[in-house]
C-alpha cells in the first residue's frame, strides 16, 4: 500500500512538473514575436538591435528571414492567404497600396496618436513612401523602418593609378573620378571594359539585369528617373501616354542598353544585389550599382573595403533622382498578438533606438539621426545617402503593382537582354500592358 | 502456431469474413445487388476523383470565364464570358511561349530519342561493366529539377564554367554566353533535358531491346540479313511501342517543364525561354489575374490532351 502510495505521488508529482513546464513553455510562446523580412545584411543588424527589445520588455524576437528572390512570392503569398506566420512585416514599398487596401496591415493612426509617435520625426520622402496609402494622405500603415535608394560604388584604389588616370584623360577628356552624369559611367565602363588589371581581366560595370523579379526595372529606372521620366501626367492621374514613353524616357532606356552592351561582364544577364556584390568583391568590375543597405558591408570587406571603394548618389543626367528602396515595418492584421508587435514599433521609434539601428548598419529614417550635423562623417557613405534620398522615386504602389511590374520586367528585359525591338516600341508596350491593368481595376 | 481450431483453419477467407460479420449488417448487404455493392466499394475512390481532379478541372473552367483574383478576397465575381480567351488568343506573346514551349518539346524528343536509342543500343551488347555504366547513365534522372538547373547556371558560367572552357577547347571563341544569348539560351535548356532525361528513354528502349525474342534473328541470321536490315525490320518495329510511351510520357512533362527552366534561365533572356507554364505561374500567382490565367490553363489543357489522345490512337496502331 505504502508503494502505491508513493507511486501516485510521484506521478502526481510528475503530472505537476509536466503541466508546469506546458504551461511556462505557452507563456513563453505567448512572449515571442516573429518578425518577416529579407534575408540580408541589415536584417542580421536588426536581429542585434532587437535583443535590446527582449531586454526591456521580456518578448523573444523571432525572425523569418527569405532570400530576396523568393522574398515578394513568399510573404505576398503569405498575406494572401491571412497566415499567421509574420506578426511584424518589413515589406517592400511597393505593397503598401494592396496591404492597406486588402486589409493586409493594420492602420497605425490611432496608435501613433495615442503613443505620441510623430511623422514628423521621420524624414518626408520616407513616410511618404513607407507609410502613407493612398499616397500623399496622411493615413499611416508602416512606421519608416529602412531608408534605402539606389546608389553606386567604384573602385577607388583603380581610379587613383595616375597611369589609368592619365590614359583616360587622353581618351575622354575629362578626369577619372566620379562621375557626374550618365555619359561619364559610360566612359567609365568603357575604358574598364576588358582592361588588365594586376594581371587579371576586369570589365566595367555591374548594373542590374535580372528578369525574375524586379531587377532589370530597378536598373531602368535609376537611368529613366536621371532622364526625368514620369509615370503619368502629374495633372491627371494613370494618363501615360506622352510621360511613360517620352522621348526622354526611351533615351534613357537606350542609354542603359548600351551600358549593358558595352561595360558589363559576359554572363550578366540576370543579376541583381547579389551577383552585382560578387561581382564588384571579386574585383571583376570597377563599378557596380546596389543598394546603400549593402554599403556597410563594402565598407568593411577585406578585398575591396576601406579606401579600395568610393560610394556615390545616382548621376544626375537631366535631373537628380534616384531610385528608392527600402521599407517600413508594418503589424501584420491576421496575428494573434498585435499588441505586442505594436508594443515592438513603438520601442523601434524611439531616437536612441533608431540612432543605435544606424550605428549597428540599419539604415534609420528617423531626423534625429539625419539631421544630426555629424552624420555625414559617420560613414563613407552617409552624405551621398542623405542626398539620394533627397531625390528618390518610387515605382507605382498600386494594389496591382505586381502585374505592373511583371509587364515592365518582361518590356525592358526582351529590349534591353534579349535585343528585341527598339526602346520606343518597348515603352509603348509598357503603356498599352499598364493601361490594361488600370482598366481592369477601375481606374481607367 | 494458431489459436484457432484446426478444423477452422481449412475454412476459406470468404467464410470466416461472412461469420465474422454481424448480424444486422449480413441482413443490409444481402439486401444490395451485385452492381450495388460495386458501386459502394468504388465510391470512395470515385468521390477522392471527383474532390482533388475533377472538380477543380471544372472549377478552373468556371473561373475562366471570370474576372476572378485570389487575391481580392472581398471582390465580387463578375463573369465576363470569353474575354480572358479573346485576350489570350489576341496576345501574340502568348503564341511567343507557345513557340517557346513547342521547341523545347520536339527538339528534346528528338535529341533525347536519338540518343537513348543509341545508349540502349550499345548497353544491349552486353559488354563487360555494361551494368555498372547502365546505373551510371541513369544517375542524372534521379536528381531533382531545381537541383540540376542550379548547378548547371555554375557549369554555363561564360568565365568559369566548364561548358565555356570545353567549348573553348575545340574552338577559341572566348567566353561563351549559354544563358544570356538570344541565340544560345533555348538551346542551353534542351541541353540541359537532354542530360537528365536520354536516360529514361534508354531504359524504356532497354526494356524493349530485351523483349525481343532472339530467335528473331537466328531467322533473320538464316535469311542473311545484314545489320541494319535487322534493326530497320526488327528492332525498331518491335521497341516502336516502348519508345512512343517514351516520347509520350516526355513529351507530356516537358510541355509542362517549370523547376528546371526557372533555375537555369528564369525564361529570360527577355522571354526567349519563357515556357508556357512559367508564363502561366507568373500570371496566376505573381500579376494573380486568376481568371485569365484559368483560361490560358484551359487552353493548355484541351492542346495536351487532344494531343495526348492523337498520339495514343497511333501508339494503338503501332501496336496492332
Amino acid at each position: 500500500m505504502r508503494i502505491f502510495g508513493a507511486c501516485l505521488a510521484a506521478a502526481a508529482l510528475s503530472v505537476t512538473a509536466v503541466t508546469a513546464m506546458s504551461t511556462q513553455e505557452v507563456q513563453a510562446q505567448d512572449k515571442e514575436l516573429t518578425l518577416c523580412w529579407a534575408a540580408w545584411d541589415p536584417a542580421n543588424a536588426l536581429a542585434q538591435l532587437g535583443k535590446d527589445f527582449t531586454a526591456e520588455s521580456g518578448i523573444e524576437m523571432n525572425y523569418e528571414f527569405v532570400p530576396w528572390t523568393n522574398f515578394a512570392d513568399r510573404f505576398i503569398n503569405e498575406l494572401n492567404s491571412g497566415g499567421k506566420l509574420c506578426d511584424l512585416l518589413i515589406g517592400d514599398s511597393q505593397w503598401i497600396g494592396g496591404s492597406a487596401t486588402y486589409g493586409h496591415y493594420i492602420k497605425l493612426n490611432d496608435f501613433f496618436e495615442k503613443e505620441g509617435i510623430s511623422m514628423d520625426d521621420f524624414a518626408p520622402a520616407t513616410v511618404h513612401a513607407y507609410s502613407t496609402w493612398p499616397k500623399g494622405t496622411p493615413n499611416y500603415w508602416a512606421l519608416p523602418a529602412m531608408g534605402d535608394a539606389l546608389g553606386w560604388v567604384y573602385r577607388k584604389d583603380w581610379f587613383a593609378r595616375p597611369e589609368l588616370r592619365e590614359e583616360f584623360k587622353a581618351k575622354y577628356g575629362h578626369e577619372l573620378e566620379v562621375p557626374k552624369n550618365w555619359t561619364e559611367v559610360k566612359h567609365i565602363g568603357e575604358f574598364f571594359q576588358g582592361r588588365d588589371i594586376d594581371g587579371k581581366k576586369v570589365y566595367g560595370l555591374g548594373i542590374y539585369t535580372e528578369r525574375g523579379s524586379e531587377g532589370i526595372t530597378m536598373g531602368v529606372t535609376a537611368a529613366m528617373y536621371s532622364w526625368g521620366f514620369q509615370y503619368e501626367n502629374p495633372d491627371k492621374p494613370y494618363d501615360m501616354p506622352g510621360y511613360v514613353n517620352s522621348p526622354e524616357a526611351a533615351e534613357a532606356l537606350e542609354f542603359y542598353k548600351s551600358l549593358y552592351d558595352c561595360c558589363t561582364p559576359p554572363g550578366h544577364s540576370d543579376a541583381y544585389m547579389v551577383a552585382n556584390l560578387d561581382a564588384y568583391k571579386s574585383g571583376q568590375v570597377a563599378m557596380q550599382m546596389n543598394w546603400f543597405a549593402f554599403f556597410p558591408g563594402i565598407a568593411k570587406d577585406e578585398d575591396v573595403g576601406g579606401d579600395k571603394s568610393g560610394f556615390f548618389v545616382n548621376p544626375a543626367q537631366n535631373v537628380a533622382a534616384s531610385t528608392l528602396g527600402g521599407q517600413g515595418i508594418s503589424v501584420v492584421a491576421y496575428s494573434d498578438k498585435k499588441d505586442m508587435a505594436l508594443d515592438y514599433i513603438k520601442w523601434f521609434a524611439k531616437s536612441d533606438v533608431q540612432k543605435k539601428w544606424w550605428s549597428l548598419g540599419g539604415y534609420s529614417c528617423h531626423v534625429d539621426v539625419l539631421n544630426d550635423p555629424n552624420f555625414p562623417n559617420t560613414a563613407p557613405f552617409a552624405a551621398d545617402f542623405l542626398k539620394a534620398m533627397d531625390g528618390v522615386k518610387d515605382f507605382w504602389q498600386e494594389p496591382t503593382y505586381a502585374e505592373l511590374l511583371q509587364s515592365m520586367q518582361k518590356r525592358v528585359h526582351d529590349y534591353v537582354v534579349a535585343d528585341k525591338g527598339t526602346a520606343k516600341e518597348a515603352l509603348d508596350k509598357l503603356v498599352v500592358d499598364w493601361t490594361e491593368v488600370f482598366e481592369d481595376d477601375g481606374k481607367l | 502456431m494458431t489459436d484457432q481450431p484446426s478444423g477452422r483453419s481449412a475454412d476459406s477467407l470468404t467464410d470466416r469474413v461472412a461469420r465474422a460479420t454481424p448480424g444486422a449488417v449480413v441482413q443490409r448487404v444481402r439486401g444490395l445487388s451485385d452492381t450495388a455493392i460495386a458501386w459502394l466499394f468504388i465510391s470512395p475512390t470515385i468521390l477522392l476523383l471527383l474532390a482533388i481532379n475533377i472538380f477543380p478541372l471544372i472549377w478552373t473552367v468556371y473561373l475562366s470565364f471570370t474576372n476572378y483574383r485570389a487575391n481580392r478576397p472581398g471582390r465580387a465575381i463578375d463573369w465576363v464570358g470569353t474575354r480572358n480567351y479573346e485576350r489570350l488568343l489576341g496576345n501574340e506573346d502568348i503564341w511567343g511561349y507557345l513557340q517557346a514551349t513547342a521547341h523545347f518539346v520536339v527538339w528534346t524528343m528528338v535529341i533525347q530519342v536519338f540518343i537513348g536509342l543509341s545508349l540502349a543500343l550499345l548497353i544491349n551488347r552486353n559488354f563487360k561493366g555494361a551494368s555498372f555504366w547502365t546505373t551510371v547513365i541513369l544517375i542524372p534522372m534521379m536528381l531533382s529539377p531545381a537541383v540540376v538547373g542550379t548547378f548547371w547556371t555554375y557549369l554555363y558560367q561564360p568565365q568559369t564554367g566548364i561548358f565555356s572552357y570545353i567549348i573553348n577547347l575545340f574552338v577559341a571563341v572566348g567566353p561563351v554566353d549559354m544563358i544570356g544569348s538570344v541565340d544560345l539560351a533555348p538551346w542551353s535548356i534542351i541541353i540541359v533535358d537532354t542530360w537528365m532525361w536520354t536516360p529514361y528513354i534508354m531504359l524504356l528502349c532497354l526494356a524493349g531491346l530485351r523483349s525481343i525474342p532472339e530467335y528473331l534473328y537466328e531467322a533473320a541470321e538464316i535469311d542473311r540479313a545484314n545489320t541494319w536490315q535487322k534493326f530497320w525490320y526488327i528492332t525498331l518495329p518491335r521497341i516502336m511501342p516502348f519508345l512512343m510511351l517514351a516520347v509520350l510520357f516526355r513529351g507530356i512533362e516537358n510541355f509542362k517543364m517549370f523547376d528546371m527552366v526557372v533555375e537555369l534561365t528564369s525564361g529570360g533572356p527577355g522571354s526567349t525561354t519563357e515556357v508556357a507554364s512559367i508564363n502561366l505561374k507568373r500570371e496566376a500567382f505573381e500579376k494573380w489575374r486568376t481568371g485569365y490565367s484559368s483560361a490560358f490553363a484551359v487552353i493548355l489543357f484541351v492542346t495536351v490532351f487532344g494531343l495526348g489522345n492523337i498520339y495514343v490512337k497511333a501508339l494503338n496502331k503501332v501496336k496492332q
